[in-house]
């Protein structure tokens, strides 16, 4: 008797919406990575992103009317950083399914999609001061916790401190 | 020793000196600076509150760096608040005090290695008078800090520089266990 594999609701759903993503795009999504904790795929031409996210946002069947949140990676081994976003139809259809987005390490862009949930304002704001990535068509992009004249990008693995801020040794 | 433990004679007249009575009007109304920066703020707001009722000693928090004598730096100070804090600092008038409360404003604390963006001690911007360690100290502590302040303007008179007040803090220092101590055994007595 072969074990069948039981999969969870969670699973079940974020995989119907994003099969009905995957149907209008086509090749610019990779496949479903659909793992117990948060299923997700990846947007391979980022720059149909912006796109994609409105169709999240206003298909019937999908509705992802909430941007739980949105992280960044980097990924210094393929030269890339990029975004996770976590997305929520809240009240409405109940299915989550998380997106990522990817862009080269050295002066890459993603498209913005600050414009599509307002959520993504300080989020990009704050991906773009601690890792760097420009977001194409963002309203005001600057940096949002580290002071304006800050160097560098705090969260990217090979990031060394400056020595002197204003003056003041930033080292202990 | 305190202004009212100067006798006073029948006719209520109080001989001192003119530094006595300029220290203890000084100390008896330390305004800090109502301002927190992190977690210790927290327990700065519970030491002004009821509970620890720091006006029992003259002290308030004021609203404005202009009508202060006391800097209570309580928290985290951040390389984009450190310009802040010495802007705030300046519009002090003196003679103006500085308590460096918690691990974070002393020297970085537990963002001491990996904090690329924390001052490590506020005392590279600003100059600290008196330390209160702990992350966050409780309200015992700061009280105690404070009680530290007050002895510093005692030891202060006139013609004598802040440098030589602190000098002579140190020196004169007690450890507090001892009073600590005799006080909990006279309690038992």
């Amino acid at each position: 008797m072969e074990e069948v594999k039981e999969v969870s609701r969670l699973v079940q759903e974020s995989t119907a919406a994003y099969r009905i993503i995957c149907e209008q795009f086509g090749e610019a999504v990779s496949a479903l990575d659909s793992n117990d904790t948060m299923p997700f795929f990846e947007v391979l031409e980022s720059g149909r992103w912006v796109e994609i996210a409105l169709f999240m946002r206003d298909h019937a069947k999908l509705k992802f009317n909430y941007m739980a949140c949105m992280s960044g990676v980097d990924y210094p081994t393929e030269g890339k950083v990029g975004i996770v976003c976590n997305f929520q139809s809240l009240a409405l259809l109940n299915h989550k399914l998380s997106v990522k987005v990817k862009c080269d390490r050295a002066g890459g862009c993603i498209p913005s999609v600050s414009r599509v949930w307002h959520t993504a304002n300080w989020h990009e704001r704050e991906a773009y001061d601690l890792f760097g990535m420009i977001f194409t068509g963002h309203p005001e992009l600057k940096r949002i916790l580290c002071p304006d004249d800050w160097e560098g990008y705090p969260l990217r693995k090979d990031y060394k401190v400056q020595e002197r801020y204003h003056g003041i040794k930033v080292p202990y | 020793m305190g202004l009212l433990d100067a006798g006073i004679t029948r006719h209520n007249v109080l001989v001192t000196s003119v530094d006595n009575v300029l220290n203890w009007a000084r100390l008896s109304s330390l305004w800090p600076m109502g301002f927190g920066l992190a977690c210790c703020a927290i327990e700065m707001m519970a030491t002004n509150a009821s509970n620890y009722d720091l006006e029992r000693f003259g002290i308030f928090p004021r609203s404005s760096p202009r009508q202060s004598d006391l800097m209570i730096v309580a928290g985290t100070v951040t390389m984009k608040m450190a310009d802040r804090v010495v802007r705030l600092y300046e519009q002090m008038p003196e003679p103006r005090y500085v308590l460096s409360m918690g691990s974070c404003s002393n020297c970085g604390g537990p963002y001491q290695d990996h904090g690329y963006h924390v001052l490590k001690g506020v005392d590279r911007v600003i100059p600290v008078d008196v330390y209160v360690p702990g992350c966050p100290p409780r309200p015992e502590a700061l009280i105690g800090g404070l009680m530290k302040v007050q002895e510093l303007i005692r030891m202060e008179q006139i013609g004598v520089s802040r440098a030589d007040a602190l000098k002579k803090l140190a020196e004169k220092a007690q450890d507090p266990r001892f009073i600590v101590e005799r006080e909990r055994k006279a309690a038992r007595a």
